[in-house]
């Protein structure tokens, strides 16, 4: 992460006993792990737990002074089974990653760690991406904890309560000798609210001293028979352990009064969403006093049957607030209830969407209908009977009218060519199968690109096309994985794949410099010096070591032509084996951060310096948009000239652009048209260059007048 | 406490609601850091959430917040907005109102709307090779009947001419509505203490403030159509003379007509020379003398023969390239100050055809019937060329190449560009007694040929594609109607693959 400073960040970990932290909700997080001594740190960055890895990443120095260990880990797989530092040592470890998709990865590890079970703290900080502005699949990340019995907390979504949590989290771990997961969903991560600090704690055993006087326990390794032992261990002795400690801790929260005939019970979560319905039904008021009684499980695994029962108690009828699906939490408590020969009836996804995320109206929808259903008499009167129910206006003319706004490529992005010249070589060589990866370059799946049939998960890329491999087949199948996906788990698995198995594939490694999608970490082929990291491993040493023959690497992704006559020479050697293309260019995002400043600061010094910017000659463009359908960058837009004359708008560049080049390079591969230019602007030009200008110039107006001199000139008035 | 009511809450303590609708990169995440830092400073409570990570790249995104007075007790805040739940909703582009709408985030009995009214072209408006362009007309309108107030003006341009970002304006649009309870001066405060760019940021500020104060007084009005403008024109005395009375031409034509034709006029003298501007006046007499009241024949043959004549050829490229003009455009464009020195690369790629094209007729046919010559020409010509106009001989090349506009009659393109329009004109102005509307629409087909090289084959083959369903519709009474649905099915997608469908269903008509 070197393109960015979290120097205000690191500050606020820093903060003593009674200081008050104002900030993120992620960054509380990762002040509440030193505030819990944890002894080391490891994870992997992603949407929304990258921030807690890239403020980590800049606090070296009170990492340090901590004797805290941290890691940015290869993968997810490699977070968790760091946490077997856990194992037989009493120290606090903690790993984090985006979930599911992070937790799908990690699985291996979960399940072998769960197995063993831990002596000091591990705790997983889940990263919930479920719901608006996910870029994931949909999935639960509460299946994990059950199949492999590891605890899961799911705190209410404010920074004291997940503070707390991560407390919890270590100590339940340890009661139960059990690795806690603790779930954070997107809004939470970056929600910004308050919390009274503590001081950080030095862990009770750091990893040098662990190292020092190793220790062993053939009980606690997952193999026969200590395995069986193992499930056996987790029934009788640590989840008894954990019920235990959840309700003596009382982890779980009740809210409201104790009889009513109704009552709801929620995830954590949920809770402030759940206020917000009843604040609007008027059954809540600004702090969350409720009417109806509220059962809060900040542990949602495993449930505390007692005193589920108790809240049940008297009560006609309870609702589940359980998002995403399967509806484990309601499924389980039906199940309690019917045992307990209760009369209490379940309400849950009867009134709740079995999928998608409980936003405002949903939960609104939701609640409202129970207690109109359940509890009427508790309503007021526009509620139980709304005279208006539908204050939504007619938008169906307006929703056919308003474009959708996908995420894109950045101005500038260097990934941006790589696809011009993949649509290119199509429209040479016909449409071939094409299989995408995770990360930035996904978005080649939109317009205007739309190159791209299936992603399989990072770093499977190439794998997803491992199939298509037939001596019979007259096309190659194409596959792209990012510099990320790479090194998390391409290398073995896609390129070290394609090699074994004889692929015949092309594969190209779209090389950014950065783990770019989840915020710009370093990687191995990072090019930048990284103080802690050793950065600067090409990919293409990498792909050759791995056993690959036919490797290309291309330094510029923006040179086009080249770009297209390469993947046109991997379409169409007599060679076999996969063909592997290394396409490297800077993210400009991060490029943009490091390098815009310093520019700033030259030019303000009095340094010559270039400023690139691409620009449209509109009298030459004819409106049809073609260099567009090759772009997609969000500078180059359409523009109405003030022309009758003129039907349709003419390409414009704005002040954003950031002169990478790729508009004049389509221009020139595709054949497209003269009117873009490239206007360099030389700053604090230098003698020579002044002189030379002045003379151009001259030259050129005396040039320019002679003929202007001889023909009719129009002036706009 | 099982009886209990719900406090009642003072109108003073209830929760504001404020959702940001912004593209990603318009600098939503500072805006709302601003006005939970505004809040906090006038003694009440915030918080803000949104949903950044890649999702955010370009894309439509929300940013939520929600903030109470401070009573010394935390407030319950929800995380997300709801429909029909938001006092304020600030949207950083007009679509992005437009979208909030439908998500119904804006209701006429509480919600404030503060929209930009600029666009941001989404990726399918721009990649149509017609105009893909949602109207913001009707957007403006939704937002009229569904917000209780709102204020729109252009916050980006404001902006910009402060030098700052739309964060800045949409700031002070907000401060100058006076949705929020907080006085001008803190919001000042804290844009102060943002440090870098400040002073731009409060110029921006102050100027959507103001601006945002007066428009419910005076509503933002649609941008005023121009006003046809006269072009002064320099020249020789000679050439000026000869102007003149093709000025007269024009003025002698009905009023509806004039002001197209004057713009043809220039558009093709500028072009060519004098002469052929009296060609194109000769021409667009023959559709005058057919036409009747109304003049929709006239107006868009004054305008597609101005287009058709100006057809793009190297000579056309490199002549507006070499003029003084552009260059005064670009340095303006580019933003080039005193002191600094301008670099300019033009990016060519040419083709035999365009070689064949610039030279005599006979020449020209001569090498494009022999493949082997061609080819062998084709592989010295065809790449890209990087031409540097700022320097001599860059711009000596391209202002010889500008000149040979002299001689321009006589070489290829010319006999086929000429050919080409004389056949699409004639069948316009043949179908006039028959169908006038039709006939109206021929012409209209010019709008198709457009781009250079594959493009421009394209879209020949678009504009005959397109008059290929002349005969499967004449005789019938909605035949102009047919014509005109197969060009716009036309510059819909690049291949054409909405005109195909189109002309498939005409051929079931019959």
């Amino acid at each position: 992460m070197a393109e960015r400073s979290f120097a205000k960040e690191v500050e606020k970990l820093r903060l003593g006993a009674g200081e008050e932290f104002s900030g993120e909700g992620i960054l509380a997080i990762t002040k509440a792990l030193l505030q819990c001594g944890v002894g080391y740190v490891g994870g992997y960055q992603g949407a929304p737990i990258s921030h807690l890895m890239d403020v980590l990443a800049d606090a070296q120095d009170i990492l340090g002074e901590l004797g805290v260990h941290y890691e940015a880990s290869a993968s997810e797989a490699t977070a968790t089974a760091m946490l077997a530092a856990s194992v037989h040592y009493p120290i606090r470890g903690a790993a984090t990653f985006k979930s599911t998709v992070g937790t799908n990865v990690a699985s291996d590890a979960l399940a072998n760690l769960a197995s063993g079970g831990v002596t000091g703290g591990a705790l997983i900080i889940v990263g919930e991406d479920y719901g608006e502005g996910s870029s994931i699949m949909q999935e639960r990340s509460h299946a994990f904890a059950m199949k492999s019995q590891v605890w899961l907390l799911d705190p209410r979504p404010n920074l004291p309560s997940i503070v707390k949590s991560v407390e919890d989290s270590f100590e339940l771990s340890e009661a139960s000798n059990t690795p806690v997961m603790l779930l954070v969903r997107i809004r939470c991560c970056h929600v910004h609210g308050q919390f009274i600090a503590k001081d950080n704690k030095r862990p009770a055993m750091t990893v040098a001293e662990a190292l020092d006087s190793p220790r062993r326990d053939t009980k606690r390794i997952v193999l026969p028979p200590a395995s069986f032992l193992h499930e056996k261990e987790k029934i009788e002795k640590r989840w008894p352990a954990a019920v235990d400690f959840i309700r003596s801790r009382k982890i779980n929260e009740f809210f409201g009064p104790e009889i009513a005939e109704v009552g709801i019970v929620l995830q954590g979560g949920m809770y402030n969403g759940v206020i917000r319905a009843l604040q609007r039904i008027g059954l809540a008021d600004l702090y969350g006093e409720t009417q109806v009684p509220l059962y809060v499980l900040n542990a949602v695994y495993p449930l505390v049957e007692d005193e589920f029962l108790g809240f049940c108690q008297g009560k006609d009828a309870v609702l589940v607030v359980e998002e995403g699906q399967p509806n484990y939490i309601e499924q389980a408590m039906a199940s309690m209830l019917h045992k307990a020969d209760y009369t209490t009836r379940i309400i849950g996804k009867e009134v709740m969407p079995m999928a998608g995320e409980y936003t405002g109206q949903v939960m609104f929808d939701g609640v409202s209908t129970f207690l109109r259903e359940r509890a009427p008499r508790l309503l007021p009167a526009q509620i139980r009977a709304p005279n208006t129910t539908d204050m939504s206006q007619d938008v169906s003319d307006l929703t056919a009218l308003v474009p959708g706004r996908p995420p894109g490529f950045c101005t500038g992005c260097p990934e941006r060519p790589i696809f011009a010249a993949t649509k290119l070589i199509e429209q040479e060589l016909g449409h071939h199968h094409i299989a995408s990866d995770i990360g930035c370059h996904l978005f080649s799946i939109m317009p205007p690109f739309e190159l791209g049939a299936t992603t399989m998960g990072y770093g499977l890329g190439p794998a997803s096309a491992s199939a298509f491999n037939s001596p019979d087949a007259k096309r190659r199948s194409i596959s792209f994985v990012g510099d990320g996906g790479f090194w998390h788990n391409g290398l073995t698995s896609s390129i070290g794949n394609a090699v074994f198995n004889r692929n015949d594939g092309v594969i190209v490694i779209v090389d950014n410099f950065y783990s770019a999608a989840t915020g710009g970490q370093d990687i191995l082929s990072s090019r930048a010096t990284n103080r802690s990291k050793s950065t600067k491993h090409p990919i293409t040493e990498a792909v050759k070591g791995m056993g690959v023959k036919w490797v290309r690497h291309i330094e510029r992704t923006y040179d086009v032509n080249k770009m297209r006559d390469t993947l046109r020479e991997a379409l169409t050697t007599p060679e076999t084996g996969p063909k592997v293309i290394v396409a490297s260019s800077e993210c400009m995002l991060n490029r943009q951060r490091r390098e815009k400043p310093l520019i700033d600061k030259a030019i303000k010094g009095g340094e010559r310096m270039v400023k690139p910017k691409f620009g449209v000659d509109e009298d030459i463009c004819t409106g049809d948009h073609a260099c567009m359908r090759l772009s997609g960058c969000p500078s180059l837009s359409v523009k109405t000239l003030d022309d009758p004359l003129r039907d349709d708008p003419v390409a414009h560049i704005d002040q954003s652009c950031v002169g990478c080049g790729n508009c004049g390079e389509v221009a020139d591969a595709a054949v497209l048209c003269p009117s873009f230019y490239r206007a360099d602007v030389v700053h604090n030009p230098g003698t020579w260059d002044r002189f030379a200008d002045n003379i151009r110039r001259k030259l050129i107006g005396m040039m320019q007048n002679w003929r202007e001199r001889r023909r009719l000139e129009f002036v706009d008035a | 406490m099982a009886d209990q009511a719900p406090s009642t809450v003072p109108e003073a303590d209830r929760i504001i609601k404020l959702a940001v609708l912004a593209v990603g990169g318009q600098g939503g995440g500072v805006l709302t850091d601003w006005i939970t830092a505004v809040a906090e400073v006038n003694g009440y409570r915030a918080q803000s959430t949104s949903v950044a990570g890649v999702a955010q790249r370009t894309g439509a995104t929300i940013y939520y917040v929600e903030l109470c007075r401070d009573n010394g007790r935390q407030p319950v805040f929800a995380l997300s907005p709801a429909q029909g739940d938001v006092d304020i909703l600030i949207a950083s582009e007009l679509m992005e109102a437009g979208r909030a709408i439908i998500r119904g985030f804006v209701t006429p009995n509480r919600t404030t709307l503060i929209a930009s009214s600029h666009r941001i072209a989404a990726i399918s408006e721009k990649i149509e090779p017609g105009d893909g362009r949602a109207p913001s007309d009707q957007v403006m309108a939704a937002a009229k009947g569904s917000a209780k107030r709102f204020i729109s003006f252009d916050m980006e341009q404001m902006a910009l001419d402060a030098g700052s970002m739309i964060s800045a304006s949409l700031l002070g649009a907000l401060a100058g509505s006076g949705a929020l309870p907080f006085p001008r001066e803190t919001y000042e405060e804290i844009i102060r203490g943002s440090g870098r760019g400040a002073t731009a940021s409060l110029k921006a500020f102050a100027a959507a403030h103001d601006r945002a104060k007066d428009v419910e007084a005076a509503p933002d009005a649609f941008p005023p159509q121009p006003i046809p403008s006269t072009p002064n024109v320099k020249g020789p005395q000679q050439l000026l003379s000869q102007w003149q009375s093709l000025n007269a031409r024009v003025n002698a034509y009905p009023e509806l007509v004039r002001d197209m034709a004057l713009r043809g006029l220039c558009k093709v003298t500028d072009y060519q020379d004098v002469a052929y501007g009296t060609e194109y006046l000769d021409r667009l007499d023959q559709a005058v003398k057919l036409d009747s009241p109304g003049y929709a024949l006239s107006l868009s043959a004054a305008k597609h023969l101005a287009n058709a004549m100006c057809y793009d050829d190297m000579i056309r490229v490199s002549d507006l390239k070499t003029r003084s003009k552009r260059d005064t455009r670009v340095r303006s464009e580019v933003g080039v100050k005193d002191g600094t020195v301008l670099r300019l690369t033009e990016y060519f790629h040419p083709r035999i055809e365009e070689f064949c094209g610039t030279l005599p007729t006979g020449l020209g046919r001569y090498i494009e019937s022999r493949p082997k010559v061609s080819a062998w020409l084709d592989r010295r010509i065809n790449r890209g060329r990087r031409i540097r106009t700022d320097s001599m001989s860059g711009f000596a090349m391209l202002w010889f190449i500008g000149g040979l506009r002299r001689w321009r009659r006589s070489l290829l393109r010319h006999q086929v560009e000429t050919a080409h329009l004389q056949h699409w004109y004639k069948l316009a102005l043949d179908h006039v007694s028959q169908d006038y509307a039709l006939a109206v629409e021929i012409l209209n087909c010019r709008r198709l040929i457009k781009g250079y090289s594959d493009t421009h084959v394209r879209a020949f083959s678009k504009f005959d594609r397109v008059l290929s369903g002349l005969d499967l519709v004449k005789g019938r009474p909605d035949a102009a109607d047919w014509i005109r649905r197969l060009r716009e099915a036309a510059l819909k997608d690049e291949e054409g693959t909405m005109l195909d469908g189109a002309l498939k269903t005409i051929a079931s008509l019959n």
